[in-house]
């Protein structure tokens, strides 16, 4: 993630730790795996107007991970047979 | 009174009685009732006390834990891996954090047209609708909330009987279709319409010829499903669209299965009416959608009447919250169907390589036609339900969750020619967005391990490696 901005790192480096706060393994995992995919994906986007777009629509993101999150740790359930102890 | 190893785990030689070994009620509650013990005995510190009411005994727990040792249990307190995605789907968190304002403080009646509570979650209704709608092609004003495909498939078929009913009396279906829609069927022909059930290939597809053929002047409806419950095969609907609008038959199909998991469009495919369910694509249980075509018009007799909502098509007031969330899962499901496509056929790949290569194991329906997202398995010489009391830590079913109580085989399976016992040791994996592939690696050895264990327990599998034939022994009966 060299090529990454200032601005474009830390917001990826708060999405991946605001994922690891789910409780939930599924939804932990999914949102590592997702947040990874879509800034490999855009890695090549230059364009002010796409990035200003990317931007904007990752920090929603994170709000959402943020909110989710925290109601993911109030109604945890048992950990799954696959997870780690 | 625990459930002994040897109890979950007997086969009995169904070719022989005709019969098989089932959990009983009382067995699948036991088991039930142990797992919540082993949770609260666990986790009583940590969690809620909701799964714990009326269960806590430390005897059963340490009984239990013996109990799970003989049987190669790992479940010791822990949930399951889900892998059911045809029963439902988790709800996604996204859709969850679009949901809750609606339960917070926007709560007002969608219908409601003199005030802002009103107002906003009309809006927010509406704005749902349109995503339901894009991603089907259609027009939003087509789109009918119900409270899920079996209503959708209810007011489907009887809707287009009953109106058209005085000069058409006579539908078409499938033998595969879901209960829903069989159930319907038989309702109407009760009620003197006249259904013809077409059979399916052994891939599990309609012949097209055999549908031409079957259809009538007085055809009301076709109702054929997209995409198979049990088995994940999807129908060649651009051709049946085609022969019924050919034939000025309604085409009415069931798409639980396939909406916001294959691209779908209802005016290339010329389907006139279509089921849509909002807890299969990661949205809220108790919402769906109807396609209802508005040009060339297609008219209903509603099952509802009241206030006139919906087009008058189905009256009663919105679920707004869940409509909002089913809205913002299609958004979802249509801005990354690529992607989870792409992540659901990676696992699907690995999950039937890999169980394949455990001898005399078939996978049912042609993988050509399928969805990747399920994985329909016959392990021969191993029951069903005996797998799946073996498979504790894997949330499986055998097939349809409103069937799985039930002791027949596959009706499905059946109706692709396979012969009872393969439909009997059948397994559905269904497998999600969520789903991860260390999840799927844990699966393949688990069921391996599994079906081994089984096997060397059957007196059937002894028989088949020391090169009997089974089918050509004559049984003594009593």
């Amino acid at each position: 993630m060299s090529s990454m901005s200032g601005e474009t790192l830390i917001l990826y480096r708060n999405l991946l730790r605001a994922a690891a706060k789910f409780s939930s393994y599924n939804f932990r995992n999914y949102a590592f795996r997702r947040i990874r995919d879509d800034f490999v994906a855009n890695k090549a986007v230059s364009d002010p107007e796409k990035l200003k777009e990317l931007l904007t629509n990752s920090r929603n993101q994170l709000d959402i991970l943020r909110r989710q999150g925290t109601i993911s740790q109030m109604y945890a359930s048992p950990e799954l047979v696959v997870e780690k102890i | 009174m625990l459930l002994k190893a040897s109890q979950a785990f007997k086969i009995v030689p169904r070719i022989a009685y005709g019969s098989r070994h089932v959990a009983t009620v009382a067995e699948r509650s036991e088991h039930v009732a142990n797992y919540l013990t082993q949770i609260t005995h666990q986790n009583s510190q940590k969690f809620r006390g909701r799964v714990n009411e009326g269960i806590a005994t430390g005897d059963m727990v340490s009984s239990l834990n013996q109990e799970s040792s003989t049987a190669g249990s790992t479940l010791n307190g822990k949930r399951p891996i889900y892998l059911d995605a045809q029963a439902t789907t988790p709800v996604d968190p996204r859709v969850l954090d679009y949901m809750l304002p609606l339960y917070t403080g926007e709560y007002g009646n969608p219908h409601s047209k003199t005030h802002l509570y009103g107002w906003e979650t009309e809006s927010l209704v509406e704005k749902a609708r349109e995503h339901v709608a894009a991603l089907i092609n259609a027009d939003p004003k087509e789109i009918i909330f119900t409270s899920g495909a079996t209503e959708s498939n209810n007011m489907s078929i009887k809707g287009v009987a009953k109106f058209y009913g005085s000069r058409k009396k006579h539908i078409i279906t499938s033998e595969i279709e879901h209960k829903c829609v069989i159930d319907t069927a038989r309702q109407l022909q009760n009620e003197g319409f006249e259904v013809t059930y077409l059979p399916v290939n052994k891939d599990g597809r309609i012949d097209l010829e055999q549908l031409e053929a079957a259809i009538r002047p007085d055809t009301a409806l076709v109702s054929i499903m997209y995409v198979n419950n049990e088995i994940g095969i999807t129908q060649d609907v651009d051709e049946i669209g085609r022969i019924c609008r050919k034939h000025k038959v309604f085409f009415h199909t069931d798409s639980a299965q396939a909406f916001g998991k294959i691209p779908i469009d209802v005016n290339k495919s010329n389907i006139d009416l279509m089921s849509i369910s909002g807890h299969k694509i990661y949205g809220p249980m108790g919402v769906g959608a109807c396609f209802v075509r508005r040009r060339p018009r297609v008219r209903l007799e509603p099952l509802m009447n009241g206030g006139g909502q919906e087009r008058g098509l189905r009256s009663g007031t919105l679920p707004a919250p869940s409509i909002v969330g089913f809205g913002e899962a299609a958004r979802i499901a249509k801005a990354e169907m690529a992607y989870d496509h792409a992540h659901i056929t990676r696992l699907s790949d690995k999950l039937v390589a890999s169980l394949l290569s455990i001898p005399e194991t078939v996978v049912n329906g042609d993988r050509k036609y399928c969805i990747p997202g399920c994985v329909n398995i016959s392990f021969a010489y191993v029951e069903g339900e005996s797998l799946l009391m073996a498979l504790r830590d894997i949330a499986l079913s055998s097939g349809s969750a409103c069937t799985s109580a039930s002791l027949e085989p596959s009706y499905v399976l059946r109706a692709l020619g396979a012969d009872d016992a393969l439909a009997h040791s059948s397994i559905r994996f269904g497998i999600s967005r969520f789903t991860t592939s260390e999840e799927i690696d844990f699966v393949i050895n688990t069921v391996k391990g599994k079906v081994e264990h089984l096997r060397n327990l059957s007196p059937l599998w002894e028989m088949v490696q020391e090169g009997i034939d089974i089918s050509k022994i004559e049984w003594s009966h009593h």
